[in-house]
């Protein structure tokens, strides 16, 4: 059995968590991985908490239940820290990657993170400063990118440029740019360990 | 051959495209409705020559799809759940008439109480309705089996529900190898009626009474039981061709077993992760996807089981008869005629979309082992995941 | 006639030659029958509009010329609707 390599994305309805695993997935996929995205399907409301996941792996994936201990934790809104499990199954060698103000170290200890590495992003601020208004699923996509080495740059890059062009297709081409500038801002200012 | 990252309601619209039906009608129903959806834009931009009929419910979808069939189109739908319960009457009407269709399903929940996640009881449901019923196991199997689909059902003139489960399935992206559009075409080949409107004149759906009604049926049962033959022969093509094995059923590591865990849909895919890990442990457990439920293989299961010692059935709806799910009855009755049969143990899991992991399928096969020792089964009927 | 088996009948109840229901003798339903007089016959078509079983006969020229009981049921609309009495209903002696 190969490994399986297990994401969990923390966010808010609206803030894009299903689209990231989407985006994620799919860039991974082109590198030659297996993957799954899905997200946890429940009654669905812009600001209520939500989660998406992802499955990678190097042969073909079966599993179709929950992910219950992922490898690395995304948090798109900070909020969530205080109102939600997001450390819960986190595999003790495992990553979480947090969008907020806050430096890692102070989220360990908030978290108590005795093993796992945090890494901190102002994904809200590097939209803000991109596409204008609070879409953090972008650069989160490009801080994870950084850190689990899945995909470089370039290749997440083009990959995504592809996959919003058929999304936002007729909507021009700012959505498109601020996003990709958000993905390369993030991968490369997240920091931590 | 090209790959794509899709949900296995995205690899069914996709397989539907290929497919390029004469007539979809369909009404949208969560979880299927993506599929109807993404069909309905490839019809607006022009991908398909389908005939596209936007009806006002999934009885006049199932009508309408009757219809376009008896007159000699090729035509397919897509619904879930409740949509399948309103479309029951008119499933044995297309049954009946003989009409080739292929439906999209996704497995769902019966309300009440109103449920929009993953369980088989809407299909299970539907099952004497007369088409033959085929689970998908994940969003690859969806799409191979959605094409296999056509051919079975033009070739055995019987409708065929090709379905994947709610969420787990549908909502789930996964890698998919599609296949070329020409290639698709190629397979299922021109569209050919036993009769047609459009040929001669003949009547369709007559009163049948008495002294015609009973024979009526007998060909249709007799349909079925050619069915299984033309079901493995168009898998094979299907593996010849593109590289990919289906078929009625679908064993895992049952050599050298003592015990088999049976099940249907997605859940298969995580019992092979089970099983993997239970195997390298020492434990003798093997797999079998049950992929068709209508036709039932009775006489296939009796053969392949009949020398085990437990078989565990993994039911993902349950019968109101109080004899368990509708995988263990029926698997029960087919190994009556076993002069030594297994033990049977059923489990009712996942009502409602409730998660099941591996853990819990480990524990099937652990408990297992118990009953082999034992040689009797305490519990015939029991549950999994249920707060008692 | 014997009846088809079911290997021999086409499927899905479908009926491969049109008009067979010309075939379905009817009029043994009927348990009165009409009488027709040629003699009182103004020829006015009234009954052939009203029969709901298209069992009035009528030739080339646009004149009735008997009853069809094959598949006249007796309902007896006709001997209602004459103008001038030319149809009377009878029990039917069987």
């Amino acid at each position: 059995m190969e490994k399986i390599f297990e994401v969990r994305w923390h966010g808010r309805g609206g803030q894009g968590a299903k689209t990231a695993a989407i985006l994620f997935g799919d860039a991974a996929m082109s590198t030659g991985k297996y993957l799954q995205a899905f997200p946890e399907y429940g009654p669905e409301r812009m600001g209520a908490p939500v989660q998406a996941f992802n499955r990678l792996s190097d042969s073909k994936i079966t599993l179709h239940c929950g992910v219950k201990e992922p490898d690395v934790v995304v948090v798109l809104d900070p909020t969530l820290l205080e109102s939600q499990p997001v450390t819960k199954g986190l595999k003790s060698d495992g990553t979480i990657i947090i969008n907020t103000l806050l430096e890692s170290k102070e989220l360990r200890k908030k978290l108590n993170l005795a093993t796992q590495k945090v890494f901190t992003i102002n994904a809200s601020g590097i939209s803000r400063d991109t596409l204008g208004r609070e879409l953090p699923n972008t650069p989160m996509l490009g801080a994870l990118a950084k850190v689990t080495e899945i995909i470089g740059l370039e290749d997440l890059i083009a990959y995504t440029k592809k996959k919003l062009v058929k999304k936002f297709r007729g909507k021009g081409s700012g959505v498109i740019e601020g996003n990709l500038e958000s993905i390369k801002r993030a991968y490369n200012s997240v920091r931590g360990g | 051959m090209p790959i794509r990252a899709l949900t296995g309601n995205e690899a069914m619209a996709e397989a539907m495209r290929q497919i390029n039906p004469d007539v979809v009608a369909a009404y949208p129903i969560t979880p299927a409705t993506e599929i109807v959806q993404l069909f309905a834009s490839f019809v607006a931009d022009g991908l398909v020559d389908t005939e596209f009929v936007p009806v006002e419910s999934e009885h006049s979808a199932i009508a309408a799809c009757t219809g376009a069939a008896a007159a000699g189109a090729r035509v397919m739908t897509s619904t879930a759940s409740q949509g399948l319960a309103l479309m029951h009457e008119i499933l044995y009407i297309a049954a009946g008439l003989r009409a080739p269709i292929v439906i999209c399903e996704v497995n769902r929940s019966m309300s009440s109480p109103i449920n929009i996640h993953c369980d088989h009881s809407d299909t299970m449901g539907s099952r004497e309705a007369g088409w033959i019923q085929i689970f998908a196991e994940d969003a690859q199997d969806a799409y191979d089996l959605t094409i296999q689909a056509i051919r079975i059902s033009e070739e055995v003139l019987l409708p065929v529900i090709v379905s994947t489960d709610a969420f787990i399935i549908s909502h789930s992206m996964q890698r998919v190898d599609i296949l070329e559009d020409n290639e698709v075409q190629k397979f299922i080949g021109p569209h050919k009626s036993p009769y047609s409107l459009f040929e001669k004149t003949i009547t369709i759906g007559p009163l049948d009474l008495q002294d015609y009604f009973f024979e009526h049926k007998r060909q249709q049962i007799d349909a079925m039981w050619k069915s299984p033959q033309i079901i493995e022969k168009v898998a094979k093509e299907f593996a010849t061709k593109f590289g990919r094995t289906y078929g009625f059923l679908e064993q895992y590591r049952m050599e050298g077993a003592e015990q088999v865990i049976i099940a249907c849909g997605s859940t298969c895919g995580t019992a092979r992760v089970a099983i993997d890990t239970l195997r390298e442990k020492g434990i003798k457990v093997g797999l079998l996807n049950l992929r068709v439920m209508r036709p039932f293989p009775h006489a296939k299961l009796l053969e392949l089981l009949k020398s085990f010692k437990l078989v565990s059935i993994l039911d993902r709806s349950v019968t109101m008869s109080t004899m368990g799910g509708p995988v263990y009855v029926e698997l029960r009755s087919a190994l009556y005629d076993a002069p030594e049969r297994p033990l049977l143990v059923d489990y009712i899991y996942g009502l409602g979309g409730r998660d099941i992991d591996v853990e819990q399928i480990m524990d099937v096969a652990l408990k297992g082992e118990q009953i082999i020792k034992k040689n009797k089964v305490e519990k015939p009927v029991d549950y999994i995941g249920l707060r008692e | 006639m014997a009846l088809s088996s079911w290997k021999e009948l086409p499927i899905g109840t479908i009926i491969t030659k049109p008009g067979s229901a010309r075939e379905f003798k009817t009029g043994d339903w009927r348990s009165q029958r009409p009488i027709w007089d040629p003699e009182k016959c103004i020829h006015c078509l009234i009954c052939f509009i009203y029969c709901p079983d298209s069992s009035i006969k009528v030739n080339s020229e646009g004149k009735m010329t008997g009853i069809d009981l094959d598949y006249c049921k007796g309902c007896g609309i006709c001997e209602e609707e004459c103008p001038k009495q030319a149809i009377h209903m009878e029990i039917e002696k069987r």
